[in-house]
């Protein structure tokens, strides 16, 4: 990599035995075009997998493998078995009160979908014509579009808070925007674009002082802060509904959790209808299971549940507070790194205590697909566009940007190779104030 | 990926488009407008075409662009190409241009047809840069069709 590393001593809050942790993860071991190490930046879009989560599913395929919840045989029992033990495993990584108000779902986006969905329809929840929903302009836009999808079929308005010159999010009009007849309240509690870290408990408590449901996207917190759904921020059950997506926890793809209040949970009607969410089925009518079986129609993602559930207890063995401070050492020695690029431009928070590890960029000159490329020669893999944030960007007058994002596998040394990627870039696309210029 | 294969993305021709885009700029009089947009990365294109009266000739092609390199450079390119030609030739250049796209580095460019447009040979080694390469491109021959099919100018294209 890099002579100019910093030894690993010097930098406060790295995870101790950070070399141990990175031969978890054998992707790490990979070499890329021309021999170059991967040096992979690209986290926050999805994370690494650790060895124990390949072989906890390669060992389910091998071993258990049977159709859950249906099968009178040994392996039908080792299989649901080990599907709901993932559940445990899931609810106490979020502290969940109950096991059952842990729902398995495809990914965060259909976690949220599935309750904006619901709420169309009718029931205690439902959202009608002249309710307000709330939103962020700094969501991805799986926490945009179901809620604008919501507000078109059931004729609601959709409001959001805007956000500062500074990234962070507008609440100066929040008594304008929270009214009694908002139903729904749903952000993000870390941003994927700007990685601000949102005050979550405080908007709960005002959605919560006009009967609003809060809902939170922690596909972004999830991966690099302590969850309890039950005491966020320090504040006790001010939320609702939360959801985070498997494969940014090192888990794998094709997994996501909705975690709802039971009470909330069971006033929802049901999402897909199909086997495994039924109580009784008649040709004229049908009774539903209760939660959490209530939102899992047909086979569920089993054996990507059981690798979540392995993934969950690796990140609660090494700690989330622990993991946390690591992504804060990394990305405030990434925010240090890119201040002494000159012509770069940070979108979000510049205080790292303000944000998560995920950073976007502008590189004056170069466009971002510019960037990503000429560092992705050199083995480095960054993410380059909208970051499925479009609004986010329009705020700040940008179209695309670039951004890194780490984890707790991030080296110093990694983040060496970056700065000095894009000190190559700016040469070879001959602009900033280099001398030289040379390619 | 090698440095090799980067400086091959990157021609000089291309760099010096992308600073340097010929036509930019929406101009009058046009039949066609469109806007596209590359939905993986965003890139943005709004596009004019002006055809003669007897829709055989490409007067003019005028563009406001939003991207990297390659899809500024490829538009740059194009309007060069395809302005002042007779359509059907534009309409050759077109599927010359798409052809050594999609031919996965394997297609030997034309000079005669494709002029600078023989830089970008080296993009179709990266699947990823080939839609920011055919952007323009495909909002002229939408542009196009919608003129000589007698769509009103103001309806626009798609959002792809």
């Amino acid at each position: 990599m890099t002579s100019t590393s910093v030894p690993v001593s010097e930098l406060a809050g790295l995870l101790p035995g950070l070399e141990v942790i990175r031969k978890d993860f054998p992707i790490l071991e990979r070499r890329l075009a021309d021999d170059l190490p991967l040096v992979y930046l690209d986290s926050a879009n999805t994370s690494q997998k650790p060895q124990v989560v390949i072989d906890t599913m390669v060992d389910h395929l091998e071993r258990h493998n049977a159709n859950v919840a249906r099968a009178m045989h040994q392996l039908g029992a080792e299989s649901s078995a080990a599907f709901e033990g993932a559940r445990d495993k899931v609810a106490r990584f979020l502290n969940a009160p109950s096991r059952d108000e842990v729902i398995f779902t495809k990914n965060a986006s259909e976690a949220l979908n599935l309750v904006a969905n619901t709420m169309a329809w009718a029931g205690p929840l439902q959202v009608g014509k002249g309710d307000r929903v709330v939103i962020t302009e700094m969501e991805h836009h799986s926490n945009i579009v179901p809620w604008q999808l919501l507000c078109e079929r059931v004729g609601a308005e959709l409001r959001w808070f805007g956000l500062t010159d500074d990234g962070l999010l507008d609440l100066s009009n929040i008594d304008e925007v929270l009214t009694p007849n908002t139903k729904v309240v749903s952000l993000t509690w870390v941003s994927n674009m700007l990685g601000t870290v949102n005050p979550v408990a405080e908007v709960a408590r005002r959605a919560h002082e006009v009967g609003a449901v809060v809902v939170v996207d922690a596909s972004q917190a999830a991966p690099q802060l302590p969850v309890d759904v039950q005491k966020v921020q320090g504040v006790d059950s001010c939320i609702d509904f939360l959801a985070f997506t498997g494969h940014k926890v090192t888990g794998p793809t094709g997994i996501g959790v909705l975690w709802g209040r039971q009470d909330l949970l069971d006033q929802l009607p049901p999402f897909l209808g199909g086997g495994e969410m039924i109580a009784t089925v008649a040709m004229e009518r049908s009774t539903y299971a209760p939660v959490p079986h209530k939102f899992e129609a047909g086979t569920p993602p089993i054996v990507e549940a059981v690798g979540l559930g392995a993934a969950v207890d690796y990140l609660s063995e090494i700690g989330l507070d622990r993991i946390h401070e690591h992504e804060q050492a990394i990305t405030g020695y990434l925010l240090e790194g890119l201040a002494t690029v000159s012509g770069l431009r940070v979108l979000g928070p510049t205080d790292v205590t303000q944000r998560g590890g995920a950073v976007s960029f502008e590189l004056e000159g170069v466009h971002p697909h510019d960037v990503a490329q000429v560092l992705d020669m050199r083995g480095i893999a960054v993410r380059a566009g909208h970051h499925c944030a479009k609004p986010a960007h329009k705020r700040y007058g940008v179209q695309s940007s670039t951004r890194a994002s780490s984890y707790l596998y991030t080296t110093p040394a990694e983040v060496d190779a970056l700065i000095e990627g894009l000190e190559y870039t700016k040469r070879y696309f001959k602009v900033g104030h280099e001398k030289g210029g040379t390619r | 990926m090698s440095s090799v294969d980067l400086d091959a993305l990157y021609q000089e021709i291309i760099l010096d488009h992308y600073r340097n885009p010929h036509h930019a700029g929406l101009r009058d009089p046009y039949e066609a407008e469109v806007h596209h947009v590359n939905p993986t990365c965003g890139d943005e294109i709004t596009l004019r075409v002006h055809l003669s009266g007897d829709g055989r000739t490409v007067e003019d092609v005028s563009y406001d662009a939003e991207g990297c390199s390659i899809s500024q450079a490829a538009a740059s390119v194009m309007a060069d190409l395809v302005i002042g030609q007779p359509v059907d030739e534009a309409m050759t250049a077109h599927e010359a241009f798409l052809e050594l796209m999609q031919g996965r580095g394997q297609v030997e460019p034309d000079e005669e047809v494709l002029e600078d447009g023989i830089a970008f040979a080296g993009v179709a080694k990266f699947p990823a840069r080939v839609k920011c390469a055919l952007l323009a491109w495909m909002a002229w021959k939408d542009a196009t069709a919608q003129v000589l099919n007698g769509a009103p100018a103001d309806q626009g294209g798609s959002d792809a």
